[in-house]
């Protein structure tokens, strides 16, 4: 009985890490530009059709469509940033929530006038196999798109604690009139920042393409979950990120499995319900004043 | 009020008077389309009016009105589908149920110190806990929808908030006129002030003397009573009620759009957006159709377009500035 459990709490800690990176994303971009991407989920959805696409079109495994996609997204970022956003850094939230709550609905009807709105399974050759642990089946596809995930993550870690870059974007977000005293160029990190931030997004929407189906109505339910995320978390904490996706995929699967899947979500606004009154700054943030 | 009234010069005046003689003589001419369009847009300003008060005035982000809507709007249906309850009746109900929750996320909220974009995040997880709860609550008819019977004979008995276009446009106008006075009222009282000051800086407020938690907590009682109001009114008036219509984000969204673009913490604010947008709506549809492009989601897009447009162009919302343009406030006093 405890092993079935178990084995959902499991794989509730797969999916987890796959939101994690998404959310990962949007925690990066508000730490440091300060400013909430209200279309984080959108973002994840054109991954999602981008690696459907590639995946149809050439057979190419989203696990490795992965990787062109975060590119083509770090791209898209950074000229975001530097061609719009930038204007609306330090203006107020309704007025940056309105921008990009347009550039949401733009996206989802634009994915709707392309691919109409059904769901589009990608159908990969091993999305039924599992690995058998003792009495646990794995799902194949979740424990590669977990390590995927995690690799991704790691990646940002160290860009962020061991590199030159990566310390003046810090230094941005620790410390803005200071970094531009010393000579930091602020619009071209908070250009790079954007980027990377798409580019979480974009890698963990073609993960996401293994174990959820593409449909353009995603994007909104995604932009909350990515919140959810951030905010149990902490906004702006990098490991507050990782830490409430596994949190928020485990509440998911075990309400999921106890319950009934229409009614997961409700358990994870609960539980940030909770979390916003017993620690307004999240699991892992630090209190601003 | 006279306050007000007396704050417009001649021209000013004039423009009003007009624009209220216009509506009231509207439905001489209009065909039932362009009344059906009328009375959403009214309906817009009076909703948008709620939401003004709260954010508009006291600075609050709510992104969860749809919340205090699908609530009053559901609470007035199920009375009367399953208890005959008229709505002239089940609005105290409707009213006070929806001005509950909204008490309890404002106490949640304002006690433990929840602001900003986390303020928004909690009224968002609001309405979606409520919209997954309605999908499963059987007396409201699940995600299957509730549904007001049309029924003839009682087409006529406008307290049970039963009748034709006609009566459900001067319903909307009685609305939008109210929540325009409303704002107009509390702007100038003494909670308005108040409301102001903690907006410009809550510490700041504080430290005059301001109980800036009762004033915030009165500013969502407020906002979300009158939004409820507004959710009898279109549960009526369309007559179906689904979780997913009436509970959604985009709800709470389409809600705000109309004061944020007329322009915040004014009292015309969201009367000018309204008009703007409803409109713009319906206009898309017609030019989409037009044009052979009537793809699902053609609409939506030229939407989002347009919301960063204006967002971009005047960010502090257009009424400011016609208002300016027309020159009409008295001068030198």
């Amino acid at each position: 009985m405890w092993s079935i459990y178990l084995n959902v709490v499991l794989q509730g800690v797969l999916t987890g890490l796959v939101y994690g990176l998404m959310a990962l994303g949007l925690s990066v971009i508000f730490g440091v530009v300060r400013v909430v991407n209200f279309a984080h989920g959108e973002f994840a959805v054109i991954a999602m059709y981008a690696a459907f696409l590639l995946f149809k079109a050439v057979g190419l495994d989203p696990l490795i469509a992965m990787a062109p996609i975060a590119l083509a997204f770090f791209a898209a970022g950074f000229v975001l940033q530097h061609a719009l956003i930038n204007s609306f850094v330090g203006r107020p939230e309704h007025e940056q929530f309105i921008l990009l709550v347009g550039l949401a609905i733009i996206i989802t009807n634009g994915l709707l006038m392309i691919f109409g709105p059904d769901a589009q399974p990608a159908q990969l050759p091993y999305a039924f196999d599992s690995y058998l642990i003792g009495t646990m089946i794995i799902d194949k596809v979740r424990v590669y798109a977990a390590i995927a995930a995690v690799a991704v993550s790691t990646a940002l870690f160290v860009f962020f604690r061991h590199t030159r870059t990566g310390t003046a974007i810090r230094a941005c977000a620790d410390n803005l009139t200071g970094a531009a005293v010393v000579g930091l160029n602020v619009k071209q990190l908070y250009a790079l920042t954007f980027g990377l931030g798409l580019a979480c997004v974009g890698a963990a929407g073609a993960l996401m393409v293994t174990i959820a189906d593409a449909a353009p109505g995603l994007g909104p339910a995604y932009t909350l979950l990515a919140f959810t995320i951030v905010i149990i978390g902490g906004l702006g904490s990098m490991s507050g990120a990782l830490v409430g996706g596994v949190l928020i995929g485990v509440s998911e699967a075990l309400a999921g499995f106890v319950f009934a899947p229409s009614m997961k979500s409700m358990f994870s606004f609960a539980l940030l319900i909770a979390v916003l009154v017993l620690r307004p700054h999240g699991l892992m943030g630090k209190k601003r004043t | 009020m006279t306050a007000l009234w007396e704050a417009m010069n001649g021209r000013g005046k004039l423009l009003l008077a007009l624009l209220i003689l216009v509506l009231l003589m509207a439905p001489l001419v209009a065909s039932r389309y362009l009344l059906s369009v009328l009375t959403l847009i009214l309906y817009f300003v009076y909703v948008g009016q709620a939401w003004n008060l709260m954010m508009g005035y006291a600075g609050q982000l709510s992104l969860g009105h749809a919340l205090y809507v699908g609530l009053g709007g559901y609470v007035a249906a199920i009375l009367w589908v399953h208890y005959g309850i008229g709505p002239w009746l089940s609005i105290v109900p409707a009213v006070a149920i929806a001005a509950a929750f909204g008490a309890a996320i404002g106490w949640l909220a304002f006690r433990f110190g929840i602001e900003g974009v986390y303020f928004a995040l909690l009224t968002i997880a609001f309405a979606e806990f409520t919209r997954i709860g309605f999908d499963h609550l059987a007396i409201a008819g699940g995600a299957g929808g509730l549904f007001i019977p049309y029924e003839e004979q009682r087409i006529g008995e406008w307290w049970n908030l039963r009748g034709n276009q006609l009566f459900f446009y001067y319903l909307a106008f009685a609305l939008a006129a109210v929540g325009v006075l409303i704002t107009a009222l509390l702007s100038r009282a003494r909670l308005g002030f108040q409301w102001l000051a903690i907006r410009e800086d809550e510490m700041a407020a504080r430290a005059l003397g301001i109980d800036a938690f009762r004033a915030k907590m009165k500013a969502i009682l407020i906002s979300s009573g009158m939004t409820a109001v507004g959710g009898v009114f279109y549960a009526f008036y369309n007559n179906t009620l689904f979780p997913a219509q009436m509970f959604d984000m985009s709800r709470s969204i389409e809600l705000i759009l109309a004061p944020i673009v007329g322009g915040l913490g004014t009292i015309f604010g969201p009367v000018v957006g309204a008009f703007i947008l409803t409109p713009l709506g319906e206009i898309l549809i017609v030019l989409t159709d037009w044009l052979g492009i009537n793809l699902p989601g053609v609409k939506a897009v030229f939407y989002g377009l347009t919301l960063m447009i204006i967002i971009s162009l005047v960010p502090t919302g257009v009424w400011p500035r016609i208002a300016r343009s027309l020159d009409l406030k008295k001068h030198g006093r």
